[in-house]
């Protein structure tokens, strides 16, 4: 891990609509550290995401990458290129699988084939290689979703319910190549879920979202075991919180 | 009838020349347009916009007229001498055909969801780029425009004898040849005309399914 935060936010403030804003107080996160955002639907953690990526204008504060402040949350092209992001619900180009791999490369300039075969075989992806991206399940077009972001080796990646629509071996083979990942090229992931059980074995640290507002954010033993606030120790246990 | 055989080689050959050129430079102009409208948020784009969608109903004669007397010798136009030309008579068609191309263009792309734009962005996708993958993923509409903007220009009657004058072996078409045969009782020969039309507008959008079925969404 290196000294200076990949990210840093200050006292932003993003307005969604008339009845939704996202309100970071400050907030920092370690490059090659895992970070899983947790929270009922409708927090504010795929807001979060999104305003990691340097392509969302916010209205108030301030969002360092690597040491560098964005203009208004927009991140320049070289810096909005090292992140990557899986969305939750993922839109393909309506051609071949591996053109929705190399995508990302072609836009660089690059060609990496063996990169991009490494990935089609460890996301269980050889055999529709070729078929039209047009023709997947919902769990296919998530792992081509994050074939595509893995592809471009990223310094950051944004998941958000990357795992949703998979199936249990699916999952596990999502966390075992994202682990993988991780190890091999310090990734830093920032990972929302709705799965506890998935936060508990991925994260280092854990943040609780409410209401646009991160509540809670604490190392992973201690976010599940002794969190702080209350809403978090509803939330851990499975009841409502609003 | 030997006669007319002779001509109609050269009737034939001038539709397609004018209509494919007319189409080509509609495409040219319009698509690149009409994606610049699709994906802007300018103000004043539903201007720009009710203007494209008011030019497909504009009247081919009134097309004609205007441009009839912006190259007539008198007309501000005149120095060209395109008037009963093949040239005037692509303009005209490029004139007629560059709304359509323009407004199918634009609901093409525009009909891509806005999330695909945000996360074509996050893949770094630049602002060209980006132009360049929504064309590319909207071109099932672009196919619609090339095709319509085909049938218009080998069916245009109006802008192209206004402009163009039906001068035999210069500037007659199989429109304009239809309305004459017809206009002197030789209706055999009209149909027959008619029947070769017909037979390039259908061969015309064989092909364009053809390509649609190769390269489909």
């Amino acid at each position: 891990m290196t000294s200076v935060p990949i990210y840093r936010l200050h006292q932003v403030h993003h307005r969604l609509s008339s009845t939704f804003s996202l309100t970071i107080g400050d907030w920092q996160h370690a490059q090659g550290e895992t970070l899983c955002l947790v929270g009922p639907t409708g927090a504010g953690k795929t807001t979060f995401l999104r305003s990691l990526t340097g392509l969302t204008e916010i209205q108030g504060g301030s969002i360092e990458f690597e040491g560098r402040q964005w203009s208004a949350g927009l991140g320049t092209l070289t810096e909005v290129r090292q992140i990557a992001l899986v969305p939750q619900r993922p839109l393909l180009l309506s051609r071949s699988v591996r053109a929705n791999l190399e995508y990302g490369l072609r836009l660089r300039g690059l060609r990496a084939d063996d990169r991009v075969a490494q990935l089609l075989s460890c996301l269980g992806l050889e055999r529709l290689a070729e078929k039209s991206a047009q023709h997947l399940s919902g769990g296919q077009i998530q792992l081509v979703a994050l074939g595509r972001a893995l592809v471009l080796q990223p310094k950051v990646l944004l998941l958000d319910e990357p795992a949703a629509n998979l199936d249990p071996a699916f999952v596990a083979l999502i966390e075992q190549v994202l682990d993988d990942w991780r190890r091999r090229y310090q990734t830093t992931l920032i990972w929302a879920t709705h799965n506890m059980f998935q936060a508990q074995r991925v994260a280092d640290r854990v943040a609780m979202f409410l209401n646009g507002q991160i509540v809670e954010v604490s190392d992973r033993e201690k976010f599940f075991q002794h969190p702080d606030d209350p809403r978090t120790q509803d939330f851990v246990q499975g009841k409502m919180v609003c | 009838m030997d006669a007319l055989r002779h001509e109609i080689w050269p009737i034939v050959s001038l539709s397609v020349l004018v209509s494919t050129t007319a189409v080509m430079l509609s495409c040219v102009l319009g698509m690149p347009l009409g994606a610049w409208l699709g994906l802007s948020a300018m103000r004043g784009k539903s201007i720009f916009q009710a203007l494209a969608f008011a030019g497909m109903a504009t009247p081919p004669v009134v097309v004609g007229l205007v441009l009839y007397l912006l190259l007539s010798r008198s007309g501000p136009l005149g120095d060209w001498r395109w008037l009963f030309t093949g040239k005037a008579m692509i303009f005209a068609q490029v004139i007629l055909d560059l709304p359509f191309v323009i407004c199918i263009t634009m609901t093409a792309v525009e009909s891509l969801p806005e999330e695909l734009r945000f996360q074509l962005r996050s893949l770094g996708a630049t602002p060209w780029q980006l132009r360049w993958t929504l064309l590319s993923e909207s071109r099932e509409g672009l196919m619609l425009a090339v095709i319509t903007a085909m049938g218009r220009s080998l069916s245009e009657v109006g802008a192209v004898l206004m402009v163009g004058g039906n001068i035999e072996g210069h500037t007659r078409v199989l429109t304009t040849a239809i309305l004459l045969e017809t206009s002197r009782g030789r209706f055999a020969v009209a149909l027959s005309l008619g029947a070769i039309l017909m037979t390039m507008a259908l061969m015309i959008n064989i092909l364009f399914v053809r390509l649609q079925k190769r390269y489909p969404r």
